[in-house]
């Protein structure tokens, strides 16, 4: 219990993060440990190079989606807060939060988990999946192992299946409305202290 | 003379003349059974089939031998009754199956394994009546060697396993530590009430008490099997039962044998206890290390067969059955090898078998675990008829009020302990359908049937009370479980296919999980996952799968299923015929080009074509067809082996292609826009 009162009384505005995210006391201090080690050179910031290092993440299919997403637009390092903000979307749901249209929804609900997914597909953020941008995640996750057309038939078809008003591309409320079925508050939630 | 009648007499002649054909059918197996067992027939057969012999051989010497008339036609029953009987039991189970569903409220009001258990009922009074013994039908090996495999086999051959690994904590919380609660609970108990005065059951020892709370408590698959397939559950709640009436079977088969063995020693030392706690780990691991070995094998043999498909299915039928025997055969829990067989060798052997084998694996299965189902409730019902019964008001009552608190109990408790672990936590609806769904069945049944009757005086008595639950829990909770899973309004199953959408994104959530738990150094299960998926695809696909296949991904894989699929629903509902209907106006055209695809336009009414110009539609046609099947035929060098046994699909993919190239444009054409040109 010491330790974790000394680790947070050196990261500023804690109280204000915990509230914004939902995170206990314990949670912070894991994840502050987490960005210290990740931040080998110490300048309180990480980089898309510290983000590279890890190895486990080169290998992944959307890895340079997933590091984009910590920056911002324009934003070259991620500090302590926005480390924290962008994993507070993968804290399992509170079930027993007063379902409140007028308050606006917490960080770790099922439309801001959606939203944070939507936002990693559309790369030029227009609000919708264009063929273009599906037809490249496509082709990431396939990993070369299929001819153009087999893709551009799937993208289509993918298209076809989901593009209610016919604009081909896909919105995120048809997104939302293709993903209905999915137990997203149990796909998209890691179990981070128990 | 039925077609004559109007449409309502005529549905209930059929109906009439069905039922009335069951009747004689029913009359006819009841006699030929009863007289199977009765002494005078049998010796009339055997005197007959003497003489046959006799005259064939005719070297006794003719003092012996007295001349008769040539026997032109004589009966000999005792040559075939053994396969004529079998085939008698499941012809009455088919007809059975087939009455149910014409009798319409019926079957929706009342589960199928009640009814079934009612005929079985009938079927044994029957034979009563009829003066003959009734034959002991639910003997215990031809229950658990060729009954109950077929039915695993099924259920583990299309075990869900993404829900199942998921919930695979869950799962073997409620297999083992349930079971075990229940168990002792009960054992306990009723060994408590028996030696209340005044119930005259003082004689029954504590450890026959802990094996009958041992057999009783088990959750059954076949009965849980039967009932939820009619209520449509959600995928959850169906998996966390089921899943726990597979996985407790090794539990069963430890307690069954340490209380049987020990029965006669009349104590149990905590060495004992460690034993029984070893062979615990021993018979479920070793039987699911059976089950590996032998679907590893049923795998690598199919990566062979694209000579020989007709044998396909028989691989995956007698290599499962070896894995159920072998582990049998250790005492090792056959039920965990076989489901573990079935799960492995599924997605090796799905890649490697031709679509034919597949779907001829998918229906004989289905088709072996009906028909199994059928005759072991049926069973049921004539080994209630038959066997010796010893009512015990007492022990019968107490029995099945114990089993049912024991299992609430049980279920709340754990879930409580539970929930402290789970994402998605149970509510207390999703309890009440598990403990509700712990149905007993046949198996506590020919466990009770397998003991010593010189150890366990007290062995009818224990059966009655089994009977006695497994129709409790059958009748009573199995027809009032459907009500209650409307009227709590229980999640049910999802009907929908999985879209291709659901498909891709939900791989990509997977691919973002992964990377955020590298981010956080976290090993979490998605972690795991990923890396059992590396190492297949790096190691193992290499080996079990023929070909060039193993390269192919899961989506690819997926996205040819769906459009296969959809291509024969296609021809099936006669769509093939739209083809030339958005085709007219490329005649009109004056310079008709054939190389490019023909752009359909407003009109869809089909114009008055003479012969000639039909002809040149289809000129048109074929080679636009050929140039695509020319395109596909190239990228299937690549990704799939071309299976040169099932051209025909091809043909199905590319006119649904077609199909959806020329609806678009169609659908462009109507749009008040410009027609798209060429």
């Amino acid at each position: 219990m010491g330790s974790t009162n000394s680790t947070l009384s050196r990261i500023p505005n804690v109280e204000e993060l915990m509230q914004e995210t939902g995170f206990t006391p314990a949670h912070i201090v894991r994840l502050y440990d987490r960005f210290e080690a990740l931040d080998k050179e110490k300048t309180g910031h990480l980089r898309p190079q510290d983000f590279g290092a890890i190895n486990r993440l080169a290998m992944n299919p959307i890895g340079d989606r997933i590091i984009g997403s910590f920056f911002s637009t324009g934003q070259e390092t991620v500090d302590f807060h926005s480390f924290v903000r962008i994993l507070a979307h993968f804290r399992p749901a509170d079930k027993n939060r007063p379902k409140d249209p007028s308050m606006p929804q917490p960080v770790n609900s099922r439309t801001s988990k959606l939203k944070f997914a939507f936002q990693l597909y559309d790369q030029d953020k227009d609000g919708k999946i264009s063929r273009a941008e599906l037809l490249q995640v496509l082709r990431s996750m396939l990993e070369m192992q299929v001819t153009e057309e087999q893709l551009e038939s799937i993208a289509d078809r993918t298209i076809q299946e989901a593009d209610l008003d016919k604009d081909d591309a896909i919105s995120f409320e048809e997104f939302r409305k293709s993903l209905e079925k999915v137990n997203i508050d149990h796909k998209m939630s890691i179990r981070f202290l128990r | 003379m039925a077609l004559h009648s109007p449409r309502g007499s005529r549905s209930f002649l059929e109906r009439g003349l069905l039922l009335l054909v069951m009747l004689i059918f029913l009359e006819g197996t009841v006699l030929t059974l009863g007289a199977a067992s009765s002494p005078d027939i049998s010796a009339q057969d055997n005197t007959g089939g003497g003489d046959d012999q006799r005259g064939i051989e005719g070297r006794h010497g003719h003092a012996n031998y007295t001349k008769k008339a040539f026997p032109v036609l004589s009966l000999d029953y005792r040559h075939i009754h053994v396969p004529f009987e079998i085939s008698l039991w499941v012809l009455l189970a088919s007809l059975m199956k087939l009455g149910f569903h014409l009798i319409p409220r019926l079957s929706s009001i009342v589960p199928e394994s009640c009814l079934l258990i009612v005929v079985g009922l009938l079927v044994g009074g029957l034979i009563k009546l009829a003066g003959e013994e009734v034959p002991p039908v639910l003997d215990s090996n031809l229950f658990f060697l060729c009954l109950l495999p077929p039915i695993i086999l099924d259920a583990g051959y299309f075990l869900p396993i993404r829900p199942f690994m998921e919930n695979i904590g869950t799962i073997l919380m409620f297999a083992v530590v349930g079971t075990l609660w229940n168990a002792f609970f009960v054992g306990g108990l009723l060994y408590a009430v028996c030696q209340i005065e005044g119930t005259y059951l003082s004689q029954v020892e504590l450890l026959p008490c802990l094996l009958f709370g041992s057999i009783i408590s088990a959750v059954d698959p076949v009965a849980v099997l039967a009932v939820f397939e009619e209520i449509h559950i959600n995928e959850l709640l169906h998996i966390l039962v089921f899943g726990e009436s597979l996985l407790n079977d090794a539990v069963t088969v430890v307690l069954y044998h340490l209380f049987e063995e020990y029965s006669d020693a009349g104590e149990v030392t905590p060495m004992d206890v460690v034993l029984g706690v070893i062979c615990f780990l021993i018979v479920s691991l070793g039987g699911i290390a059976v089950g590996t070995i032998y679907g590893i094998l049923a795998a690598f043999t199919s990566r062979f067969t694209s000579h020989t498909r007709v044998i396909e299915p028989l691989f995956v039928f007698v290599y499962s059955y070896m894995a159920y025997l072998s582990a049998e055969m250790f005492h090792l829990s056959g039920i965990m090898a076989l489901i573990a067989c079935g799960a492995v060798m599924r997605p090796y052997v799905e890649a490697n078998i031709s679509h034919k084998s597949h779907t001829t694996v998918k229906y004989f299965l289905k088709m072996w675990s009906s028909v199994s189902e059928t005759l072991i409730f049926i069973f049921l019902g004539v080994a209630t008829v038959a066997g010796p019964h010893a009512w015990n008001w007492t022990f019968v009552s107490v029995t099945v009020i114990l089993c049912l608190v024991s299992r609430v109990i049980g279920v709340v408790g754990l879930t409580f302990i539970i929930n402290k672990f789970r994402i998605v936590k149970l509510t207390t609806k999703d309890q009440f359908i598990v403990a509700y769904g712990g149905l007993r069945g046949a198996i506590a049944f020919s466990l009770g049937y397998l003991l010593d009757k010189d150890l366990f005086p007290m062995r009818t008595m224990f059966l009655t009370a089994i009977i006695t639950e497994i129709f409790f829990t059958v009748f009573v909770q199995g027809m009032t479980i459907k009500p209650l899973v409307d009227l709590l309004a229980v999640k049910k199953k999802q009907e929908a296919k999985r879209s291709i959408n659901e498909e891709i994104h939900t791989q990509f959530l997977d691919h973002l999980l992964t990377g955020i738990e590298d981010i956080c150094g976290h090993y979490g299960h998605h972690h795991w996952k990923d890396k059992l998926n590396r190492f297949n695809k790096k190691y193992i696909k290499k080996c079990l799968i023929a070909g060039e296949r193993y390269k192919e991904p899961q989506l690819i894989a997926f996205y040819h299923k769906m459009e296969f699929k959809q291509a024969i629903e296609l021809v099936e509902s006669g769509g093939g015929v739209k083809l030339p209907s958005a085709m007219p106006s490329q005649v009109s055209m004056q310079n008709i080009q054939p190389k490019k695809l023909p752009p359909a336009v407003a009109e869809r009414a089909l114009p008055q074509f003479t012969k000639g110009r039909e002809e040149e539609i289809r000129k048109i046609l074929r080679s636009n067809l050929q140039k695509t099947r020319q395109r596909l035929r190239s990228y299937n060098r690549h990704t799939l082996v071309a299976d040169p046994f099932e051209d025909g699909w091809n043909d199905f993919i590319l006119k649904k292609q077609r199909m959806i190239e020329l609806e678009k444009k169609v659908r462009l054409a109507d749009s008040p826009s410009l027609v798209k040109p060429d």
